[in-house]
């Protein structure tokens, strides 16, 4: 028995238990269940609602099994009398207040409280005086409140201070009076806000798109996992009949814990959406006719074929999404490669492959995402984990709160729910410069370059925080610099990575990154790259990415579950040579305006809930799932539609079955593959910026990031969607002669746009940013580069 | 040759047939339980179980909830319920099926509901002719409720004291 290791009695069983441990702990690890309302394993203990009280040995009172500390020949009773008149009182006043609206609470069947109520209430209350009412507030879009059913355990409370890192929610009053609020009424912007409903004991923070449409009981549980952010969150399906009714998360420490980000919670709205597809549908002398498959793949055949047999196979491009799965990514380029092309790509928003020959096997975190937590620090470039990956921003919160110095180069001082230590916040162009003064701070504290390096830091001027930045990266043991989704946007991504690759091995960090898309690096391993196979595999001569595919418009497209216009680097390219082309097939799931305008075959596609298959996530770990529900009308898997495709046009080895065959034919290298990050090509120099009135800064809305979420109603209500305004520091704003509610002109040589302007003094100055997506803003072409702006 | 005789003897005398008469004599000028259906019918019960019906409240408003405890409890599986928020932020069917050819008339239905909605009638006088007649739908449902309230509201009020 170690030194910290006390033994206790636990209904007469001796247990072993940490010293300092809370009972409640030692019991639940034992299997002795003790009712509880706030005790919640990944909360503080609060010790509030008393209903954990059980019988210890020569304490005069019952006491609080989760507020108690183990000591060492403790004898503890968790059934005997004294306990279970304790307990059985507690809920008679937890009752007391609590309405008796059971029928017809979202809760009901899944609630804390009618279980612990049927285990230890009375048959009848004799409580006959009036009850409370509590008004209910309205905290936004997501989460529907109820609030005379609130007991006041304060779970939500606490996960707001402690998880979330937003004191949204508080409690105001005392005694009857108390209530939970946001004290003034306004709509919770957390990321993670959707937490609150799991923790609830009762029905008083319930799921408000799904309020009302199903009860617990009636929905089969099915197991899946996130199809939004790249930290593959497992979590489980409610399917009543064919649809889905909800989201709610399953546990794994090792990946979401026991949360879920509120993009993946509420996405599955969107499988419902109206604009879904529901059979193929081919464009004939610009009509759209709905036709069955037999005549769509054959026309796809036909009208592909026609342009390879006319311009050969090389005037053919696909470019898939990172949120597809890997099996359908693994068959698209499989099918691609198969016609003869190589001018596949899934890097929508990329915009600088010089480096593509030396990158590594596929971009990851470079470490676990439990090791996040146990960092000293860490530098973001270019990312805003909170609003992209909110649950690897989680782990950093964890890693901060502890003492990690977080920090950050990005062009503006994003809103986050803990403190950074540093935050360089600098135009896009002057990235690089910054990186490289960071690197020159290095150098100055004693760390040797290489002469590559030193040739390209030597006339970088660093300033102090350069000169922070550098110090608490050295000094900490276990450091790590990650590349956020802007950094891999950036027009110069190769010199960040470079740059970034050459600081962590100055500082002795690992490189990481930070995806953007659930399959953001199993599309890698499918091998969706213009320049390598599957699983690294060498292919005949590099393709066309995702940026040249669309410079050097091709003849034909292929474009796989993206709404090219919105979801690429430069939508006003991509309508461009979407437009000029002879043939493009979309496998879509959604309809659209611009989708008929361009494309020429639509084939209907199954989204996630919908179809087999599996995500590798940012750490590599390959997750597969199963549909659960039927897809629309006649829209099919897309491995499927893919399979038939390849016997159409007399492929090789498509003889698929099921997606797990697919899946076979990699899922064993892609367990076992974790290479290392440190590819890079350092620059001969670095990066000059280009004169110009305005540098334009594009981010991703979180609720923006793929067609599903865009078509989810209840999170295109939040603050997170793409807004369309120009966003700019209020200097700049003022310098250009501009007040608060103008309409901003914005242009550049290839277009011009009017926005209303919106004043944001977190922005580093000189920048305008807009969000991405946002259908106004497509007029401007790129993500990144200057403008010239005009008042009107 | 003796139980011959005996046998022949018996069945001459038509002893069998007497012993027959004999019941049926008994009960010809016994007191009559037949009931004359159509025109009598048998007294029943406030608790009979006949035809379903969906109540209202005294204002028009309809009782259902949706909690959907009688389509858990319907051991028969022919209730079918689909809910929704309704516009004034109340929870309502949007459908409520009763499928009667499925139905045992177990009464599991009326005794689970929380707010004495669906209901069985002492109506029994029904029937189908064609497929779909006996799938009884929300609004029929409703319809039936509305006719029969009174007789509705009698009998709960005659059973109170033992519910």
């Amino acid at each position: 028995m170690s030194e910290d290791s006390v033994t206790i009695e636990v209904n007469g069983t001796p247990m072993q238990a940490r010293k300092g441990q809370m009972l409640i702990e030692v019991t639940d690890a034992n299997d002795i269940y003790v009712p509880r309302f706030c005790y919640h394993k990944k909360l503080t203990v609060a010790a509030n609602c008393r209903m954990c009280l059980v019988e210890v040995e020569k304490a005069p009172k019952p006491l609080p099994a989760c507020a108690t500390p183990v000591a060492d020949g403790m004898k503890v009773f968790t059934r005997s009398q004294l306990a279970l008149d304790a307990q059985k009182s507690v809920m008679e006043f937890l009752l007391i207040n609590h309405p008796l609206d059971c029928p017809i609470c979202d809760q009901g069947g899944e609630c804390e409280l009618q279980d612990l109520a049927m285990g230890y209430g009375r048959d009848v209350s004799r409580y006959s005086e009036g009850k409370r009412v509590v008004k209910d507030k309205n905290i936004g879009p997501l989460v529907q409140t109820e609030m005379t059913r609130c007991i006041h355990c304060t779970r939500c409370v606490r996960f707001g201070d402690e998880i979330a890192g937003l004191r949204e929610l508080g409690a105001t009053g005392r005694g009857e009076h108390m209530e939970i609020g946001t004290y003034v009424e306004k709509t919770m912007t957390s990321e993670l806000s959707g937490n609150v409903i799991d923790i609830c004991p009762v029905g008083a923070l319930t799921n408000k798109p799904f309020r009302y449409s199903a009860r617990t009981w009636e929905m089969v549980q099915r197991p899946t996992i996130a199809p939004h952010d790249s930290v593959g969150s497992n979590m489980d399906l409610h399917v009543k009949g064919h649809t889905v009714k909800r989201v709610v998360p399953a546990e794994n420490e090792a990946v979401n814990e026991v949360w879920l980000a509120d993009r993946d919670r509420y996405s599955c709205e969107g499988l419902q959406s109206p604009d879904r597809l529901q059979a193929p549908m081919i464009k004939q002398h610009g009509e759209w006719h709905e036709v069955d498959w037999e005549v769509a793949l054959e026309q796809v055949h036909d009208r592909l074929q026609a342009v390879i047999d006319r311009d050969g196979a090389d005037e053919l491009a696909g470019l898939a999404a990172p949120w597809a799965t890997l099996e359908e990514l693994y068959l698209f380029q499989k099918w691609l490669r198969g016609l003869g092309s190589a001018n596949i790509d899934h890097r929508l928003r990329q915009h600088d492959f010089r480096d593509d020959d030396v990158a590594p096997a596929f971009p990851w975190l470079g470490e676990s995402l439990v090791d996040l937590e146990h960092v000293d620090a860490a530098l973001l470039v270019g990312a805003y984990p909170r609003k992209e990956q909110p649950l690897i921003n989680h782990r950093l919160r964890k890693a901060a709160l502890g003492g990690a110095a977080i920090m950050a180069v990005n062009p503006a001082a994003y809103a986050q729910n803990f403190e950074f230590a540093e935050t360089c916040v600098v135009a896009p162009s002057q990235m690089a410069q910054t990186l490289a003064a960071v690197a020159a701070a290095l150098v100055e504290q004693g760390a040797v370059a290489g002469d590559a390096l030193r040739g390209l830091i030597n006339n970088v001027s660093v300033d102090d925080q350069h000169r922070r930045l550098a110090e608490a990266l050295r000094r900490a043991d276990n450091a790590t610099v990650l590349l956020g989704v802007q950094a891999q946007a950036h027009p110069e991504f190769a010199t960040l990575r470079a740059l970034a690759g050459e600081i962590a091995t100055l500082t002795g960090a690992r490189l990481g990154y930070l995806g953007e898309s659930a399959n953001s690096s199993g599309a890698w391993l499918a091998g969706v790259l213009p320049q390598r196979g599957p699983l690294m595999g060498t292919t005949p001569g590099p393709g066309l990415d995702a940026r040249a595919m669309f410079e050097q418009p091709r003849r034909a497209y292929c474009l796989f579950n993206l709404e090219p216009e919105r979801d690429c680097w430069n939508g006003r390219e991509v309508i461009r040579a979407l437009t000029q082309a002879d043939c493009v097939v979309a496998f879509s799931a959604y309809d659209s305006a611009s989708l008929r305008e361009y494309a020429d075959v639509i084939l209907p596609l199954a989204l996630y809930a919908e179809t087999a298959g599996s995500y590798v996530n940012v750490e590599g770990r390959l997750q597969s799932f199963n549909g659960a529900v039927a897809p629309p009308g006649q829209a099919r898997p897309g491995w499927k539609i893919l399979r038939v495709l390849g016997n159409r046009f007399d492929l090789a080895d498509f003889d698929y079955d099921s997606a797990e065959q697919v899946r076979a034919e990699l899922a064993d290298a892609i367990t076992s593959l974790r290479p290392g990050n440190h590819h890079w090509q350092l620059p001969g120099s670095l990066p000059q910026a280009a004169a110009g009135s305005l540098e334009r800064v594009t981010r991703m809305p979180t609720n923006s990031l793929d067609p599903l979420v865009r078509h989810a109603p209840a999170l295109q209500q939040t603050v997170d969607v793409a807004d369309g305004h120009a966003h700019m520091h209020p200097d700049t704003a003022a310098r250009l002669g501009l007040a608060a509610g103008a309409h901003v002109r914005l242009q550049n040589d290839g277009g011009s746009v009017e926005l209303p302007l919106a004043l944001d003094d977190s922005l580093a100055p000189g920048c305008v940013l807009i969000h991405a997506t946002h259908p106004d803003a497509i007029e401007l072409g790129g993500w990144f580069g200057n403008l010239e702006a005009g008042g009107r | 040759m003796f139980a011959n005789v005996h046998r022949i003897g018996k069945s001459l005398l038509l002893l069998e047939l007497l012993k027959g008469l004999r019941l049926t004599g008994r009960n010809l000028f016994k007191r009559k339980v037949t009931v004359q259906y159509p025109e009598e019918k048998t007294p029943q019960s406030p608790r009979f179980r006949g035809l379903h019906a969906l109540r209202r409240y005294p204002n028009g408003e309809e009782r259902c909830i949706a909690c959907k405890l009688c389509e858990a409890v319907c051991p028969a599986v022919a209730i079918t319920i689909e809910s929704e928020q309704r516009d004034d932020g109340t929870r309502r069917t949007t459908q409520y099926d009763i499928d009667l050819t499925k139905c045992i008339f177990c009464g599991f239905c009326e005794e689970s509901c929380p707010v004495d909605s669906i209901v069985e009638t002492r109506i029994y006088e029904y029937h189908g002719e064609e497929r779909g007649d006996l799938l009884m739908t929300k609004e029929r449902l409703l319809k039936i409720g509305d006719l029969a309230e009174p007789q509705i509201a009698a009998d709960r009020a005659a059973d109170a004291a033992y519910r």
